[in-house]
């Protein structure tokens, strides 16, 4: 028997736990939220269809957008350059809309490794990268990342040389970060749209690393 | 604004961007960013004054002193100008 018979209750027939279902009442802010949003639209002050037409808007971001960036200035000195100094011009002169966000990129080098994190809250930079992955907004992540960040490192996969310090960028205020990885070594004849596709999210935020091709 | 700045111990309530973890503690600006709105107004939307906001960097040691993982890995964190001070020479935290 692959289950015991007293779980019997909580699995489904093909044996795996039912997940449970959002049964409760509303909360007090999911009320206060649909109220809002509901003045807002009988007013005029915005529709239904912005509303809507703004959620297919984030959730077209996607880390390949920031990917690449990152290719762009692996690839193109002077745009790594104007990136360094504003990542947010750069962003735009690629013509990625990412609304008011500013952006800050830091550039990952043999003797610095760069970590972001919001410890106050969940700020990422969205408007760039899409939405973040839930570990990012969660307390584990952000209470140990500033305290531990090696550990921490360690459990994502990445063991960093003894010789490179580790930088941690926690977004308190206006500023949102982007990680400038690293360019794998053998990628010398690669374009622009292969070396993107070694950029993941994680070497983006800084618990990972850029993928060795191949 | 002096390199070296301390952040404010002060605890007020309210909707506050300097962590309470780097209260007190002694660090390097790393860049001045302009001004921004306050969100201690802005959060409850009060008129918000734009104040400076920099870019300041804390050594592990600083932060967590003897139980830092290394002491020479850094935290960068934005920090307003009303919760620094400046450092004029080099004082161990109490």
């Amino acid at each position: 028997m692959p289950h015991d018979h007293h779980d019997h209750d909580h699995l489904s027939p093909s044996g795996h736990p039912y997940r449970k279902d959002q049964d409760h009442p509303l909360s007090y802010w999911q009320t206060m939220e649909i109220a809002v949003r509901e003045l807002l639209v009988e007013k005029g002050v915005t529709s239904d269809a912005e509303i809507m037409a703004q959620i297919d808007r984030m959730d077209a971001r996607s880390p390949a957008d920031g990917a690449r960036v990152v290719a762009r200035a692996w690839t193109d000195p002077e745009f790594k350059a104007r990136l360094l100094a504003d990542a947010s011009a750069a962003s735009r002169e690629m013509g990625f809309d990412i609304g008011a966000l500013r952006l800050i990129a830091v550039e990952n080098t043999a003797q610095v490794h760069n970590v972001i994190v919001c410890t106050l809250c969940s700020c990422y930079p969205r408007n760039l990268l899409g939405l973040p992955p839930d570990w990012y907004k969660q307390r584990a992540y952000r209470s140990r990342v500033v305290r531990e960040p090696r550990k921490v490192l360690r459990e994502f996969g990445l063991e960093l040389p003894d010789d490179v310090t580790v930088r941690i960028h926690d977004s308190t205020a206006d500023m949102r970060y982007i990680v400038l990885p690293r360019r794998p070594d053998g990628t010398e004849g690669m374009d622009e749209a292969a070396l993107a596709a070694l950029v993941t999210r994680d070497a983006m935020i800084g618990v990972g690393v850029a993928r060795m091709p191949g | 604004m002096p390199e070296r700045v301390r952040v404010s111990r002060r605890m007020p309530p309210g909707h506050v961007r300097a962590p309470a973890y780097l209260r007190g503690k002694t660090g390097v600006v790393e860049r001045a960013l302009g001004r921004f709105a306050n969100p201690e107004q802005l959060a409850y939307g009060l008129p918000a004054g734009k104040e400076p906001l920099y870019r300041v960097r804390f050594t592990m040691a600083e932060v967590w002193g003897a139980a830092a993982e290394r002491p020479d890995d850094t935290i960068d964190a934005e920090i307003f100008a009303h919760w620094l001070t400046p450092v004029t020479e080099r004082q161990d935290a109490p």
